[in-house]
């Protein structure tokens, strides 16, 4: 057991499916590397979650492709069709619109349109959401809109260690999973165990335990979440159960449910735009089958409905954080 | 050209360089945020296709925007407050370097999805088509960017409805950290926009005067009704892919070759002032002030105002509810 970045945790999870299953493979841009004089020139993926692959697979598992979404995704569905394990790599999540065709209407529907006869266990990995100042057209989160298709599972990590067990699911889970990688989250350490395990999708994990509220949060707003929980607890003594379902698509419903059954109190935290999204999703979740339970209003904490600014203030303005947590947790004990 | 049309040329190629010099400097002291793409070494291709252009033709840019705005005229001061997020720049902080934007320019937009200005710039050429105006659109797409497919889609249907509509092709041998080689199995970019039914030439991007002279060629025949073109220049990147990259793929030694050998600027001094068209003297003159503009710029751009939270809800719809 090691402290290791997200990055490097993910990592890891390439390798050691690469070595446990022979019908692994990598596909997308920049993934791999390239020959130059009869030398290998390693790229490893611009954000370095692929580093040391093409190495030690070569081009033959760990394909460098041209800037073509589409074509990368229906090559992973094809292949997976066949009986191969495709790892697809998307470099962000808003370049999914690009090749949105071949996930919703191929690869999510491949199995049930036809009749129980094929799998389609291809893992789309992208980077997700904001932090970066990368504007409009790079700092989506788009997972609220793929958890939303039935036929597809999602997963969205919150810390190294989680990354890597969840990678490890994805990769073994017999049905498509689109698994999303908060950019601004690599860097982000803790301990990780060296050896390969799975955490099973659908059970949330909780950061933090308490009775008065419970805070249910996504992707990087989990660590919103557990700042605020900590703030809320050293400061005003108020103690918050913190559920990160981990994969929104399948989703623990249960863990969510028995939370506030106990606390009576909701707090929903996502980055995304309010419409349609996952906070509207527990919010109606809860609504619909915890409401006796409830002795306040839910709230929720997003980004406002607009685009994703670029300036460093008016992102800042645009994410969710601790303080806006703070605030609703004060709301729904009001 | 013309003495003057010369000069201008020469202070639109150095503008371009020094802008991206100075952004070099400015992002390395953590002035401006978000992936930063340099253009430096591929002037001579915005600058060759955008002399021939007025306020009235429109081009659509990419992720590498910085020296297409200024070629199409945007103003650089307004460019780099747009770099630093202040309400004063281009696109008052929404946009940034990746997506900086000058309608009253005809700059309608860097673009950070590869390949998606094409299409885009298919329609502006559509609009100049139905309203019977003589104005173009042109579109700017990497060579990385050619292996879209939405690009050929675009290509088909500028030459199906013969629409005014020139795509340049920019190939500086690199998509982000892959070499051409590994990602375009028909390196004839040129043959493969020819394929689609359309003239399609390829010229040395880094001389200004072959860019010049292939773009007016494609540009007259798109302003008389003729057609589509495509247009294949190919140029040096000199810099990473965006700034942070540590270009590992490649040596210092490479890059110091191709700045020795691939540059755009001493090539065009260097026939100017062995034909004689230009003087020393007078590129000089220019070199000191754009170095004046530049210092400008940056003052600008820190002196700039800030955009407060509110402002998210400003331009999401003409009125918002
Ligand atoms: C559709 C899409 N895919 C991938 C990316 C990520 N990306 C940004 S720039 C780039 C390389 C573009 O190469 P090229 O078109 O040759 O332009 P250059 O950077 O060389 O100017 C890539 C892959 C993107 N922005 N959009
Ligand atoms: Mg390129």
């Amino acid at each position: 057991m090691t402290i290791k970045s997200m990055r490097d945790a993910l990592n890891e999870a390439l390798h050691h499916e690469f070595e446990r299953d022979p019908r692994v493979f990598l596909i997308g841009e920049d993934v791999g590397g390239f020959e130059k004089d009869g030398q290998p020139v390693e790229i490893g993926g611009v954000f370095g979650v692929s580093k040391g692959l093409y190495r030690k697979y070569g081009r033959k598992r760990v394909i460098d492709t041209p800037i073509s979404e589409a074509a990368i995704i229906g090559a992973a569905s094809g292949a997976a069709l066949c009986g191969m394990r495709p790892i697809a790599e998307i470099m962000f999540a808003d370049l999914t619109a690009v090749c949105f065709d071949q996930i919703v209407n191929q690869i999510a529907k491949f199995r049930y349109m036809f009749g129980g006869q094929c799998a389609c266990p291809v893992v789309i990995r992208m980077t997700t959401g904001g932090g970066r100042n990368a504007g409009a057209q790079h700092s989506q989160t788009f997972y609220p809109i793929f958890t939303s298709f039935p036929g597809l599972k999602i997963a969205v990590p919150s810390n190294a260690y989680d990354a890597k067990g969840l990678l490890i699911s994805a990769i073994r889970d017999e049905d498509p999973v689109l698994f999303f990688e908060p950019k601004v989250l690599y860097t982000e350490k803790c301990e990780v165990p060296d050896e390969a395990y799975a955490i099973p999708f659908g059970e949330a994990a909780m950061p933090r335990e308490g009775e008065d509220v419970t805070l249910v949060a996504f992707g990087q707003s989990v660590n919103w979440a557990v700042q605020a929980a900590d703030e809320l607890r050293k400061t005003r003594g108020i103690r918050c159960d913190v559920i990160d379902p981990r994969t929104p698509s399948p989703l623990d419903e249960e863990t969510i449910l028995e939370s506030v059954a106990a606390t009576g109190r909701l707090v929903v935290i996502d980055e995304s735009p309010p419409r349609c999204g996952l906070t509207a999703d527990i919010a109606a979740l809860v609504a619909d089958k915890g409401f006796r339970d409830l002795k306040a209003p839910i709230k929720t904490v997003t980004a406002p409905h607009t685009p994703v600014p670029q300036a460093r203030e008016l992102e800042r303005a645009y994410l969710p954080n601790p303080r806006r947590i703070i605030a609703a947790v004060e709301e729904v004990l009001a | 050209m013309d003495h003057d049309d010369l000069l201008g040329a020469y202070r639109r190629l150095r503008l371009l360089r020094e802008f991206e010099e100075r952004t070099r400097v400015e992002f390395q002291t953590g002035q401006i945020a978000g992936f930063t793409h340099l253009y430096a070494g591929m002037e001579a291709i915005a600058v060759g296709v955008c002399e021939h252009l007025t306020d009235e033709d429109r081009i659509i840019s990419t992720h590498r925007g910085h020296g297409h705005c200024l070629a199409k005229g945007c103003d650089p001061a307004a460019m780099m407050l747009e770099l630093w997020g202040s309400t004063d720049g281009l696109c008052r902080g929404k946009g940034g370097t990746m997506h900086i934007a000058d309608f009253s320019r005809g700059m309608l937009g860097a673009n950070a999805v590869v390949g998606a200005g094409a299409p885009i710039a298919v329609g502006a050429a559509l609009a100049s088509a139905m309203t019977g105006g003589t104005w173009v659109a042109v579109s700017f797409v990497g060579d990385g960017g050619t292996n879209i497919g939405s690009v050929y889609e675009a290509m088909n249907l500028a030459v199906v409805l013969q629409l005014p509509k020139i795509f340049v092709i920019e190939d500086n041998g690199w998509g982000e950290m892959t070499p051409i080689a590994n990602a375009t199995g028909n390196r004839d970019l040129a043959a493969r926009a020819a394929a689609m039914g359309m003239p399609a030439v390829a010229v040395d991007g880094v001389d200004f005067f072959a860019v010049h002279a292939a773009a007016g060629e494609a540009i007259a025949r798109a302003r008389r009704g003729g057609g589509p073109s495509t247009l294949v220049a190919s140029a040096p990147r000199f810099y990473g892919h965006h700034e942070g990259d540590p270009q590992l793929y490649r040596s210092r030694e490479e890059i110091a070759d191709l700045r020795r050998r691939e540059d755009c600027l001493p090539r065009f001094i260097e026939r100017v002032t062995t034909e004689g068209s230009l003087t020393a003297a007078e590129l000089a003159a220019v070199d000191a002030d754009i170095v004046r503009i530049m210092d400008d710029a940056v003052a600008k751009a820190k002196a700039g105002p800030r955009p407060v939270p509110g402002d998210v809800f400003d331009h999401v719809y003409a009125r918002y509810r």
